[in-house]
């Protein structure tokens, strides 16, 4: 296993990324990108059994993930690009014309790391079943990994999902809420309550995990791993992970703000004195 | 050529929010539904004003259109909204069972649509709209061209019973269509008469084919432009005046060639006066990330697009 200074030396890198990344075409959704770094370096350095540079869209005997918040794709792209799926450079190109890395997620340009269009939220969790359905079929052990936001889980589809996985004993898939308590029109409990979410998901027929501290990674390693144990046991399995939208940049904390906006030339340069140049910029 | 000028650039979504705005104050059987957008669809004054008439219905579209349907069976007057992919294509089932068919006077306000809504990509920028809601019996479909012009439709819709779907969008454009201007379901706007092209235009290429006008102008050419801001019901008798002057015709929209207003004014005239057509939309493509301006050029919607598309069509006279 990579070293948990590396780990946090990367996620450091990333964070970096993410702000560059909105700042530089003044879109994009830096917000919830910065509070799940630490799973995304977690999930792709530690966790995932992959091959970066030899991604096939079938995936056999790999791990799969499936972002269904795909507004959250700074995070994607840049721990993609920095576990080798391509180019690090081509964060460059994120939201511009002619380029793979659009402003969500799609397989419609090629881009290594992605098997599905997402960004209409609500549809991963439906598709990450039925990817976890064909494993199963092909006598693949390997695991379906899935990420959503909390207010994601207001689309009644998302429910629909739970249920069947559930009364399909679909178990070789663990799915994380990025339990940030935002979205766009501010926090979700104001918006539309989810109520007792662990409660929830346990009476629909899983496995509810919860990790308070989504923002440190020895705690998203360990939530992860345990999940793993859960496999095969006849249960889809779910991590509700507390996060903090905008996390690492005072400025962006504590607020819904940054959902979905880009800093200006002066909170970029405010945001990069808080986050250093661990591995070199793109 | 008549001049068109106009003072500012504007979001035709604030005219949505402005006409909601004064909807507020003089209809208190309006009521507005949003579903984690009230920023993006301005809606904000309204839920301001009216705290009790505004529903926060969450990330949930398909349940907002049934909420909508539901409250007009208590004499309401429902404004959804949304943007125009999660107001049509999410919802599509939702739509036509307990709206359309159930002929529920509800109006399904989508902002967003089109190239134009720029880097968030393809999964944003539904160019099928027109076509999945024209297809509902009875339904309305609106289009305005700017700002003053959604404003005035979204006060208008107010006074028709039925469903209604208005579509506008994100991007700052010129603002240039009189503010005290009566918006009328289904009539057609002459802006420019004309009689070598006829071109039709609606939304945001409005203001293109108004530029193209001017270009072909200073060519020679007299382009006859309408803006058809109700693609359905379509004002057939605006059309068909105008191509038996010009004898050619070209349509314009932010939307596929594919079920959009081309299709509309081809079916009629050839069922009724066989016309030279062409169709500036986009041609079965999916859009993706870019500016608005990039996205309009590389996908054919640019003014200039209009300008070679008379030109095309009055050599097939
Ligand atoms: C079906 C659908 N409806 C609405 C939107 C617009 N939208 C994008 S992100 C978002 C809020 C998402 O909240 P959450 O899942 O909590 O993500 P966070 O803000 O925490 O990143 C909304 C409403 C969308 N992308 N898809
Ligand atoms: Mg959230």
């Amino acid at each position: 296993m990579a070293n948990i200074d590396e780990l946090k030396r990367l996620s450091t890198q990333v964070r970096r990324d993410i702000v560059r990344m909105v700042h530089a075409v003044a879109s994009g959704h830096p917000g919830g990108s910065l509070g799940c770094v630490e799973y995304f370096v977690a999930l792709y350095k530690v966790i995932m059994k992959h091959d970066p540079k030899n991604f096939t869209m079938d995936g056999k005997n790999d791990d799969l993930f499936f972002l269904s918040n795909g507004h959250i794709s700074p995070v994607f792209y840049s721990v993609l690009a920095r576990t080798g799926y391509f180019p690090v450079d081509e964060l460059n190109t994120f939201r511009k014309l002619n380029s793979r890395l659009q402003g969500h997620p799609t397989t419609h340009e090629g881009l290594p790391g992605v098997r599905i269009a997402s960004g209409s939220l609500g549809q991963g969790m439906s598709v990450a079943i039925g990817a976890a359905l064909a494993k199963k079929l092909n006598k693949d052990n390997t695991i379906v990994y899935t990420l959503h936001g909390d207010g994601e889980l207001q689309e009644g589809q998302i429910w629909e999902a739970a249920m069947y996985a559930a009364a399909y004993k679909v178990d070789n898939m663990i799915c994380t809420v990025d339990y940030n308590g935002r979205q766009i029109d501010g926090d979700v409990e104001n918006v539309l309550s989810l109520g007792n979410l662990k409660a929830k998901f346990e009476a629909f027929g899983w496995t509810v995990l919860e990790n308070q501290k989504g923002n440190d990674i020895e705690s998203v390693i360990s939530h992860l791993e345990k999940a793993k144990t859960f496999v095969g046991k006849g249960k889809p399995i779910m991590i509700l992970m507390n996060t903090e939208m905008g996390m690492g940049i005072d400025y962006m904390m504590g607020t819904h703000k940054w959902h979905g906006s880009a800093p200006n030339d002066d909170q970029l340069a405010k945001a990069l004195l808080q986050i250093e140049e661990t591995e070199k910029d793109y | 050529m008549k001049k068109y000028t106009f003072t500012e650039k504007k979001d035709t979504r604030s005219g949505f929010g402005a006409g909601l705005s004064e909807l507020g104050k003089s209809n208190p059987n309006v009521v507005a539904l949003c579903a984690d957008l009230t920023g993006s669809l301005k809606m904000d004054a309204f839920q301001k004003e009216h705290p009790d008439r505004f529903f926060q219905i969450g990330i949930a579209e398909a349940n907002m259109m049934g909420i909508a349907a539901g409250l007009t069976i208590g004499g309401k007057i429902p404004f959804t909204g949304t943007f125009a992919n999660f107001s049509t294509g999410r919802v599509y089932d939702q739509i036509r069972q307990s709206i359309a068919y159930s002929g529920k006077n509800v109006k399904i306000c989508a902002s967003h649509a089109g190239l134009t809504l720029g880097e968030d990509g393809a999964t944003h920028q539904i160019l099928e709209d027109i076509g999945l809601m024209k297809m509902l019996p009875h339904m309305v479909v609106i289009n305005p061209c700017d700002y003053n012009q959604t404003k005035a439709a979204t006060i208008a819709i107010a006074d028709y019973n039925g469903p209604v779907y208005l579509r506008f969008g994100r991007p700052t454009i010129p603002n240039f269509t009189p503010a005290d201007q009566k918006f009328e379901i289904g009539k057609a706007v002459m802006l420019n008469e004309g009689t070598d092209v006829t071109i039709i235009a609606t939304g945001h290429l409005v203001w293109k084919a108004i530029e193209a006008g001017e270009a072909l102008a200073t060519k020679g050419i007299s382009a006859e432009i309408i803006n058809i801001h109700t693609i359905k019901p379509l004002d057939t008798e605006a059309i068909l005046k105008s191509v038996l002057k010009t004898k050619c015709v070209v349509t314009a929209e932010e939307h596929q060639m594919n079920g959009g207003l081309g299709d509309s004014v081809a079916q009629f005239l050839s069922r009724n006066n066989p016309t030279p057509q062409e169709f500036v939309a986009v041609n079965d493509s999916f859009g993706e990330s870019g500016t608005p301006d990039e996205l309009m050029k590389k996908y054919g919607l640019d003014s200039a697009d209009i300008v070679n598309a008379a030109e095309k069509v009055m050599k097939r006279k």
